[in-house]
């Protein structure tokens, strides 16, 4: 809510004419969620210090949030706007200094093309990646850089950082490429932003990053973040960036962060489509069918029902969408069916399938859960062939970095002698025979990074 | 008068050409809602009573109706022609496909009579000639209709057509006539002595009851046991008296059928009952027979609340004739396999049971009757050297004598029928639900349940503990008072408006909501909830509070609950309270959220003074704008302090503490939740241990000022202390109009909630709208009462589920979360 912005070029008042806002006067510009204030705590020759602060009214900006604020709603009325230097802030900054940003000066043309010495002051800047990264975004622009971490409460220590900095900036530069600096990279280190982002952010960004933007080693970053992570905005932006700077548009591409390896979710599904083809199942359903990527399989392989069920109705629109069901023809769309159901309630639309898959479904149950999807996937639905993938516990140390279970939402991962025992009582309750399949590289060591199932209901003798 | 008598339940086929007065006839003895003609579905679907190419679609449409009204279990009338055998069978098959029967009334009228009713009509422009090849189809059907499958056909002419009588028969099962009370007894297999016995213990003096209850027998009197001629003699004789009612076994069945000379396989006992009868005179044998072949399958009871069948009976088939229906009381529903000891297997079809009648059944042995969705086997096997079992109903209490030996040697071992996964199904939650609780019915919208069914399955702890959720909890009206939003003076008016003469003002803890599940045994614990383990504490929406420290937890808190558990004799306890510190599980909220916003307001505030106070020396006029920061900072600070105020440090579970304010259930018969809130509060405060905080509050007589204004300083002084406020709550239950609670929350407590400036803002703030919370409040608290009176009348498992999954579907209806 606080910016302050000084130089020590003197005649250092000469400030008030870059701003075009006289150092003697307090003023007021009314924002839509609150008031800005520019006023001058010290203007002398030798050093003269704007301030920009602004007022934040919680209320009124609690009441412009629509209901789809997520997570923690509460969080639409405590939240640190009105103190943290936010898009709020910038967006204020851009407005009340307008001319100031464009480079525009009349009376002190020279100066506003000139760089002066600038020092700019953020008490609490809201900067997701650490002070490290204020200082990565800064500095190529030649900023010299004081990123000070605040803790998240004195009295609690153990609590650690907040993820604010006091930020201080110091160097050379011209005021309107200072401003410039500001405006992009504040709602890039807090990583969000208060309003829509809409087509025209691109236009915003291209114009303020003019001059610096393309050549920014983070501009990947620094593009994705500000574009809310909106891919199609980020993707006209890079083309676009790429004529300003001259630059071939490939080595903009973001760097790949996936291995060049067949990711294993690849594996998995064409392990699973191909047992599939080879139980000849003509009729399948997908049990927590998530976005759909299988369903999509099944249909390529000639499969001529397909079922999936999600829990979350959520991710069943997802996956309606990138299936694009709505567009499809009228014989393909026969083949498919989408609903909401959960694997511990028994749903007589499970029965009637050759085969129902559970493909990496199961280890996101509770265990004590477990017999109620057992009894209504193999009592009650009773399909041919059932499909179980899940995760090999025993590959996890092959794994750099990973630390405990694979997902934050397992709730167990098991060994292959578990799943196999797992999977024996449940044959032998439900009357099924079972194999064992390994999908992915199969370490001779600790095994494939997932392990499959195939149970096949007993013939009546 | 021509009385012609159709079954109460069943589908009645008119026949008779055109023009021969059915539609007449129709409507002059059925309700017209009760007649689908096949005139009217040409209409619907054609715009035109006469299309006859519109006729096959016509009549899907008809089929339609008629099988919806017949599931429904609504008499049906057919008109149309019929006159083709055709025609006639695929109604006849529709009866039978929802198992109900089918009669036929023919008006047979001379061909002239109805030429000349349809020249009358100028719709009907057909020919004589339709006519004429309709009655040749009609004269060729008269001679063999009755091999047609009706279970009768009666033929009207002449006068008889203007003066028949409709009569009804009621079918049967249905004896819903008789209310009870009823003692339901299991197999007796011919074991005479151990139903003597077990009559006596009953309280029967020879056959008949002092207090003229009635006996139901569930069937399989006979084969295997010791003396199966006495036992018919002595059911034959109470059911002849009138004391007794007996459904068919499929063992009677069989009985009769050798005692025809029919050629059966003499096994499974048979052999025994043919011994014995050998040894009685024809006359007994003839009357036994007799009454074995006229008993039937099923009865309804006690205007259907209760069903007797033999191996039990769903739903769709009570009070229903047909041949299936028949076979599914006497052999229950088999697959047609058989298991390793060569007896059939037998679907479990009472796990799908979701009816409202209560099915009482036997047919397959086993260790101790035990109550699945509302059924109950009572075969225990007495034969087997198990037990004879009964039950009273209404009384649902079991009563049962042993065997004096072992009569004969079972197939397969008894065994348990062991407890099935109490398995929920996807119709007892999901869709538009209007869920019927003792103070009215409460709607759940199909969409909060589909947003509820993600909470659940995903991250709710196993529903077999999740026996309550809490409802939510409004605020009082909103306070006018300076510096107040929120104040008890509202929440004391509110009560006393509504004739409330006592309230008790309960501190409101500062942590998480928590519900404990506690058994005082692990072998209780899955008596009662089918689940293994000794308990559990889950939060408002249900979930678990700890990972892998959550047994730990349990046991120290079931540890904690001891002299509770003592006191109150039960063997299992729900507990409603709050856990401590509130840091525990809200940790990384406070972190991400409240001590974020302070990190930024204390960093940011100071430098902004500063910056003001520096230009006001310059001599800018900043002075309502430094006035302003100051007094922010200063917010900022108080807001701090309020967060922080509740958070504690805790290790594994040092530090927790769990402070319980309402004993929601208990095994005691009648709920607990709706006891008086002074009895909840002295019983738990009889438990002195550390784990345990106490809930300070105090009683407020409404009708004196003062202590209404005592109960206000105490609250200010609560608050002041940094405590967040207090709970008004009528002591006794106040009727289904009156909040169960009423949380009045600190001024300083609510900057957590509406922001640290807000008391800069409270004119805006006032304008707050709490009816949607107040309505939700009063929605949740039936239903979770409900769920509480449900598991306390054990009542299974989806029963319950379905009030608390409602709960958590209601909590998820979007309402401002300030309030």
């Amino acid at each position: 809510m606080l910016l302050t912005i000084s130089t020590t070029r003197a005649p250092a008042t000469d400030l008030g004419f870059l701003l075009h806002k006289h150092p003697g006067r307090v003023q007021e510009f009314p924002r839509a969620f609150g008031v800005a204030h520019v006023f001058y705590p010290e203007a002398t020759d030798e050093r003269c210090t704007a301030a920009l602060l602004l007022e934040v009214d919680a209320v009124r900006l609690a009441r412009t949030r629509g209901k789809a604020t997520p997570e923690f709603s509460l969080g639409q009325y405590v939240n640190d706007r009105p103190y943290a230097a936010s898009s709020l802030l910038s967006t204020a900054m851009a407005d009340v200094f307008r001319t100031a940003r464009s480079g525009r000066c009349n009376a002190r043309p020279e100066l506003a093309e000139t760089a002066i010495p600038l020092e700019i002051t953020l008490p609490a800047l809201p900067c997701r990646g650490g002070p490290g990264l204020a200082r990565r975004l800064f500095e190529p622009m030649g900023w010299d850089v004081t990123a000070e971490p605040i803790p998240l409460d004195p009295a609690f220590p153990e609590w650690g950082e907040s993820r604010y900095v006091t930020l201080t900036l110091k160097g050379e530069q011209r005021l309107a490429d200072a401003l410039n600096h500001l405006y992009v990279l504040l709602p890039v280190l807090d990583d969000a932003k208060h309003y829509w982002i809409a087509e025209d952010e691109v236009d915003k960004l291209i114009r303020a990053g003019e001059g610096w933007l393309a050549a920014h080693p983070d501009l990947t970053l620094i593009t994705k973040r500000f574009l809310n992570r909106r891919t199609a905005l980020t993707r006209a932006a890079f083309a676009r960036l790429a004529e300003v700077g001259d630059d071939d548009e490939e080595t903009l591409e973001p760097p790949a962060e996936e291995e060049v390896r067949v990711p294993l979710n690849t594996l998995r599904r064409d392990a699973v489509t191909a047992a599939v083809g080879e139980l000849g199942a003509r009729t399948v359903i997908d049990l927590g069918c998530g976005s759909g990527q299988l369903i999509l399989a099944l249909l390529d392989e000639g499969v001529q029902k397909i079922t999936g069920v999600d829990v979350s109705a959520h991710t069943l629109m997802i996956a309606a969408r990138r299936l694009k069901l709505d567009r499809m023809g009228s014989r393909t769309r026969e083949r498919v069916e989408l609903f909401q159901g959960s694997v511990t309630y028994t749903d007589a639309r499970f029965a009637g399938y050759d085969a129902a898959v559970l493909m990496e479904v199961v280890e996101h149950l509770d265990p004590p859960r477990l017999p109620a999807m057992e009894r209504v996937v193999f009592g009650t639905a009773q399909p041919r062939h059932v499909l179980v993938t899940t995760p090999n516990a025993e590959y996890n140390p092959r794994y750099e970095n990973l630390t405990g279970l694979r997902h934050p939402d397992h709730r167990f991962e098991w060994t292959r002698a578990e799943f196999r025992a797992w999977a024996d009582g449940v044959a032998g309750r439900y009357g099924y025979d079972v194999e064992f399949r390994p999908v992915g590289d199969d370490d001779p060591e600790v095994g494939p990074p997932t392990q499959m199932a195939v149970f096949t209901k007993e013939t009546q003798a | 008068m021509t009385e012609i008598s159709v079954p109460a339940l069943s589908l009645v086929v008119l026949v008779g050409v055109s023009g021969s007065g059915k539609s007449t006839f129709a409507a002059k003895h059925f309700k017209p809602t009760q007649v689908v003609s096949s005139d009217y579905c040409r209409g619907l679907v054609a715009d035109d009573e006469n299309d006859q190419s519109a006729t096959p679609e016509a009549f899907d449409l008809l089929h339609h109706i008629v099988g919806v009204r017949l599931r429904r279990g609504l008499l049906t009338v057919v008109d149309a022609t019929n006159v083709q055998w055709k025609a006639r069978q695929s109604l006849i098959a529709l009866a039978k496909s929802h198992d109900v029967l089918c009669d036929a009334i023919v008006l047979d009228v001379p061909e002239e009579v109805a030429v000349a009713r349809n020249a009358f009509r100028p719709d009907r422009d057909f020919g004589a000639h339709v006519i004429r090849r309709q009655r040749n189809d009609l004269r060729q059907s008269l001679s063999k209709i009755s091999r047609d499958g009706f279970r009768r056909v009666h033929v009207l002419r002449g006068d008889d057509i203007e003066n028949a009588v409709i009569g009804y028969e009621r079918a049967w099962t249905d004896r819903t006539d008789l209310t009870g009370p009823f003692d339901v007894i299991g197999d007796v297999h011919g074991c005479a002595s151990e139903l003597e016995t077990l009559l006596a213990r009953l309280g029967y003096d020879d056959g008949v009851h002092p207090e003229n209850r009635t006996a139901v027998f569930v069937g399989d009197l006979v084969d295997r046991g010791p003396d199966s001629p006495a036992v018919l003699r002595r059911v034959m004789g109470m059911v002849e008296r009138g004391t007794a009612l007996c459904v068919s076994g499929n063992h009677e069945q069989k009985l009769v059928r050798a005692l025809n000379g029919r050629k059966v396989r003499v096994a499974h006992g048979l052999e025994k009952s043919l011994e014995q009868f050998a040894l009685e005179d024809e006359a007994f044998t003839q009357r036994a027979r007799a009454f074995m072949d006229g008993l039937i399958s099923h009865y309804r009871l006690d205007g259907g609340r209760l069903v007797v069948a033999h191996a039990g009976l769903k739903e769709a088939y009570h009070g229903r004739a047909s041949g299936r229906v028949r076979s599914f009381a006497l052999y229950g529903d088999t697959t047609g396999e058989t298991d390793e000891y060569g007896l059939p297997v037998r679907y479990p079809w009472a796990e799908q049971y979701r009816g409202k009648a209560m099915v009482v059944y036997g047919h397959t042995p086993t260790t101790h009757a035990e109550w699945v969705n509302n059924t109950i086997c009572l075969d225990t096997g007495v034969v087997f050297g198990g037990r004879l079992t009964a039950l009273r109903y209404p009384e649902k209490e079991i009563v049962s004598v042993p065997a004096e030996r072992v009569w004969y040697e079972p197939a397969r071992p008894l065994t348990s029928r062991g407890r099935e996964p109490d398995v929920l199904d996807i119709g007892d939650v999901t869709g538009d639900r209007y869920v019927e609780t003792s103070t009215g019915t409460v709607k759940i919208r199909e969409e909060n349940a589909t947003a509820a069914l993600e909470i659940m399955s995903r991250f709710a702890v196993d529903p077999r503990w999740l026996v309550y959720l809490p409802p939510t909890m409004a605020p009082p009206e909103t306070s006018r008072r300076d510096g107040h939003l929120e104040h008890p003076d509202e929440a004391f008016a509110e009560f006393a408006a509504a004739g409330v003469k006592r309230v008790v003002c309960e501190e409101k803890h500062m942590g998480s909501r928590a519900v404990a599940v506690l058994a005082r045994t692990p072998e209780e614990a899955l008596a009662k909830f089918g689940i293994e383990g000794l308990g559990t504490v889950f939060t408002r929406t249900g979930r678990p509070f700890f990972g892998e420290r959550q047994e730990e937890f349990v046991h120290a808190l079931r540890e904690a609950f001891d002299p509770l558990f003592a006191t109150l004799d039960t063997p299992w306890l729900v507990l409603d309270g709050e856990l401590l510190p509130w840091s525990a599980k809200a940790g990384d909220l406070i972190r991400s959220q409240y001590a974020s916003v302070g990190a930024a307001a204390s960093a940011a505030l100071p430098v902004a003074v500063a910056a003001l106070e520096a230009a006001a020396g310059r001599g800018l006029d900043v002075g309502s704008i430094l006035d302003r920061t100051r007094r922010r900072h200063a917010n900022a600070a108080r807001f701090r302090e309020a967060y922080a105020r509740y958070c504690g440090p805790v290790s594994g579970i040092s530090g927790l503490r769990f402070a319980p304010f309402q004993i929601l259930a208990c095994a005691e018969g009648a709920t607990a939740v709706t006891r008086s809130h002074d009895w909840h509060l002295d019983h738990l405060a009889a438990i002195g241990h550390p784990l345990i905080a106490a809930t300070r509050h105090t009683y407020v007589d409404l009708d004196d000022d003062d202590q209404r204004a005592a109960a206000t300083r105490w609250w200010t002084g609560l608050t002041a202390a940094g405590g967040e406020g207090m709970v008004v709550k009528p002591v006794a239950p106040a009727g289904n109009r009156v909040q169960p609670g009423i949380k009045v929350r600190g001024p300083e407590y609510l900057r957590i909630i509406y922001g640290p400036d807000y008391l800069e803002s409270l004119d805006d703030l006032r304008r707050r709208f709490l009816g949607r919370k107040r309505s939700l409040a009063l929605r949740e608290h039936s239903l979770g009462v409900e769920a509480l009176s449900r598991l306390a009348a054990g009542e299974p498992l989806h029963r319950v589920h379905e009030a608390v999954f409602s709960v958590l579907a209601l909590e998820c209806e979007p309402v401002d979360p300030r309030l």
